[in-house]
């Protein structure tokens, strides 16, 4: 029986023990309520990223809980600090060995747009070298400017057409 | 203390002058007697701490052009000693090394290289520290601008696949501020320094 | 099967009881949750035992000291937070005495107790952390937790003096950016009083824990002679056996009248570095108190330096010379004399100094930055040699450097 219903609903009389939705609407809500973020904690914002895995701003409550170094487990790279050039060729390397889907939070001044350091030897922003999804502002932002970046994460994936993939011949 | 220490240092090593100092006592030597004065310091005199080795930029036309700065301490005593070194002239000019007496100038070394071009010879591992091997330019030197010069990135794979490389930061004009040392009121004045055109030089492309 | 594939032959075999090994080349690093930061250790192993370890550091190289160059002396400050990020409260002081000594500047009383309060609350703040971090590399992520949860509390502090969090840009030359709040000084009081337990109940986490101790007693020993010539300085010195503490021999900033210990090691490995840590904390808040007792009245910054320190606001807004003094002031910076000057701070992390060259005006000619993690990562070759993998990750941390100080 098919229901003109677009939201993940459930409704016993109807529906049965069937939970009925768009596949886009179940993919997404199961993608952005677990992201699992890569840290590239390279600088003073990783002090701020800390901060919201610890106790007080605890980001576990958004499903990301599990921060893995480990690119190959991850969802969402956050760029955390200064990029410079030695190390963007590392940064893209770790990129590219995620897995799809991916995305990308550039956290704070420097990964945004390198900063207050204009100098010789620092990517002035990590947008020049992987494509970015959410960019934080603030030296370092404040712990709950990167969950309110999380959170525009999610729903920005919220809105993809991610079944695309699926149903495609 | 420190200047009973200067006086024998001076009485040992002829070559050695005073240095214009507003805190330690300081003075200068000739590059090639460093190691020997930095040994005498250490085991004959309780200076047995080197806190830093660095050098200073004087600009192209001043000679000498580098100067190789040494900081001593001494661990008994608890007073600071300066050693400044003139280099040779020439464009990349060679000093003694001191890793012989103390393993940690391997490491200020190598940055003093890696900054400026100044070799040490007796090094037993020369070779860049901070910017990656293979970067053709030395950041320290005063006709170096801020912003940096195009160079290619070491990482032959990612730069074959994104095409990135170190380009020149946006300096849109800045940094704004006023030069150091200047008596001139003029040229006192804060000014942009960015270094693509100013009064004095030709805007790029223009004419 | 490919075409020229052949089982070796018994020939070319090792002889039965004994093994055939290759040595591996590993790369820990940059990005790596235990190397605190962007630093690459290059490997050479033989199994799990390390026969090679070559830090390869300038992964966060900023350009810090050509930016110095091109910038006045108080807009470098913000500069100067960035470089050890977990204590950046004691960098800017460390930087602003450094600038002083150019002008022979003594700052009045009040001026210099700000300032020792509030480095040592960064001390603390930097040790918990460098704890906690250390509690994670070895597998203690409950200590991270605690440490992070007091760090919060300073960050409080912190944020009610400067307005940041912890990048604070806090001092400025001959004085600070502002006085402190009313009853600031009774907080980090009853701070002190709250922290002391609490410290004592996270350090018995770790203390007499038999895995902690079974993973830092005798490994990365660094005996007297080796700390002294490396240029280690700060804890890594003084587990070592040295009892060098420059509030101690060279005191600065009023030092010489709070009254505090210094923890000195016997046997230079992993361990004492982790005690002397703990110790100075306790002893920090020794100082915090008697700096909150003696706290005195009087002006906060230097008095009658016109060329150097900004007039008070009010004069600034209403009377014109004091506006030009602060035009003067805010874009040619700070007139400093000619000459050089080298001074070290005791900061959390071992001896900071700035090697100042001045030209005169208001931006200096040269600014070296002499960082004390850049030192204490230089003796890592000689530590990790005939170490064990999971050593090297906790000679790592018990060493607690900041890329960002390494680097600058």
């Amino acid at each position: 029986m098919v229901t003109a219903n677009t939201e993940l609903s459930y409704n016993s009389k109807i529906e049965g023990e069937v939970v009925v939705s768009r596949a886009d609407a179940v993919i997404n809500w199961v993608r952005s309520n677990s992201m699992w973020p890569m840290p590239m904690g390279l600088a003073c914002c990783a002090i701020e990223l800390m901060a919201v895995a610890s106790s007080r701003f605890d980001i576990a409550r958004f499903g990301a809980e599990v921060m893995r170094f480990s690119p190959r487990q991850s969802d969402v790279m956050i760029v955390s600090g200064t990029v410079t050039y030695k190390m963007a060729t590392a940064l893209r390397r770790i990129y590219d060995q995620m897995a799809e889907p991916k995305w990308v939070i550039a956290m704070g001044a420097c990964a945004s747009t390198g900063g207050m350091y204009r100098s010789y030897a620092v990517l002035q922003g990590v947008d020049r070298i992987v494509p970015v999804d959410v960019y934080v502002s603030g030296c370092p932002p404040r712990p709950e400017a990167l969950i309110d970046a999380l959170v525009k994460l999610q729903d920005k994936v919220k809105r993809e057409r991610s079944a695309r993939g699926l149903f495609s011949t | 203390m420190s200047a009973e220490t200067v006086a024998a240092i001076k009485a040992s090593f002829p070559r050695v002058t005073d240095r214009p100092s507003l805190d330690h006592p300081a003075f200068n030597a000739p590059a090639d007697d460093v190691p020997e004065i930095l040994r005498a310091l250490r085991d004959g005199h309780s200076f047995d701490f080197l806190a830093d080795v660095t050098a200073i930029d004087w600009a192209q036309g001043a000679n000498p052009r580098f100067t190789v700065v040494y900081h001593l301490f001494s661990t008994v005593t608890h007073e600071y000693l300066r050693v400044a070194a003139d280099c040779p002239p020439g464009a990349e000019p060679e000093v003694p090394s001191v890793t012989a007496l103390w393993p940690g100038a391997n490491w200020h070394e190598r940055e003093v290289y890696d900054m400026f071009g100044i070799r040490f010879s007796g090094h037993p591992d020369l070779r860049r520290i901070l910017m990656w091997d293979g970067y053709p330019h030395f950041p320290l030197r005063k006709e170096f601008p801020l912003a940096g010069i195009e160079a290619p990135l070491a990482d032959a794979d990612v730069v074959s696949e994104t095409g990135v490389s170190a380009k020149p930061a946006p300096m849109a004009g800045g940094p704004f501020v006023a030069s150091s040392g200047e008596m001139n009121l003029t040229e006192a004045e804060p000014r942009a320094k960015d270094e693509s055109w100013t009064e004095r030089r030709e805007k790029p492309g223009a004419d | 099967m490919p075409a020229d594939f052949a089982y070796p032959d018994a020939a070319s075999r090792a002889a039965p009881g004994e093994f055939e090994t290759e040595k591996m080349s590993l790369s820990m690093g940059p990005s790596h949750p235990s190397t605190h930061g962007v630093l690459r250790v290059q490997m050479e192993l033989d199994g799990e035992v390390v026969t090679k370890a070559q830090p390869v550091i300038g992964y966060l190289h900023r350009g810090d000291e050509k930016i110095a160059e091109n910038m006045t002396y108080n807009q470098f400050v913000p500069y100067t937070d960035r470089l050890d990020y977990l204590a950046p409260l004691a960098n800017n002081m460390a930087y602003a005495i450094a600038v002083e000594r150019l002008a022979k500047l003594e700052v009045p009383a009040r001026c210099q107790a700000i300032r020792v309060i509030t480095a040592e609350m960064a001390r603390i703040s930097a040790h918990l952390m460098g704890l906690g971090a250390y509690g994670i590399d070895v597998g203690a992520w409950t200590v991270f937790m605690y440490t992070f949860n007091e760090r919060e509390k300073l960050y409080r502090l912190f944020e009610e003096l400067t307005g940041a969090r912890f990048t604070t840009s806090y001092a400025r030359i001959g004085g600070l950016a502002r006085d402190v709040p009313e009853g600031w000084t009774g907080r980090v009081g009853a701070f002190c009083d709250q922290f002391l337990p609490i410290l004592e109940e996270i350090l018995s986490l770790l203390t007499r824990n038999k895995i902690f101790m079974d993973r830092t007693t005798g490994i990365g020993v660094i005996s007297r002679e080796d700390a002294i010539a490396y240029g280690l300085t700060g804890p890594n010195l003084r587990g070592s056996g040295v009892p060098l503490d420059l509030r101690k021999d060279r005191p600065y900033s009023g030092y010489e009248q709070y009254d505090f210990d210094v923890p000195v090691g016997t046997q230079g490995d992993c361990y004492d570095r982790y005690l002397v840590r703990g110790e100075e904390m306790r002893q920090s808040v020794r100082i915090l108190r008697q700096a909150i007792a003696k706290f005195p009245e009087g002006p906060w910054h230097v008095v009658g330096a016109r060329k150097i320190f900004a007039p008070p606001k009010e004069k600034i807004l209403t009377s014109m010379e004091e506006l030009i003094q602060n035009f003067m002031l805010v874009t040619e910076g700070p007139q400093m004399p000619a000459g050089e000057v080298y001074f070290e701070a005791e900061n959390p992390k071992g001896a900071l100094g700035f090697f100042v060259v001045s030209k005169g005006g208001g931006v200096p000619w040269r600014l070296k930055i002499r960082s004390p993690s850049f030192c204490n990562l230089s003796i890592l070759p000689k530590l990790c040699v005939g170490a064990m993998i999971s050593d090297v990750v906790s000679i790592l941390g018990s060493l607690d450097f900041v890329m960002g100080e390494c680097d600058r």
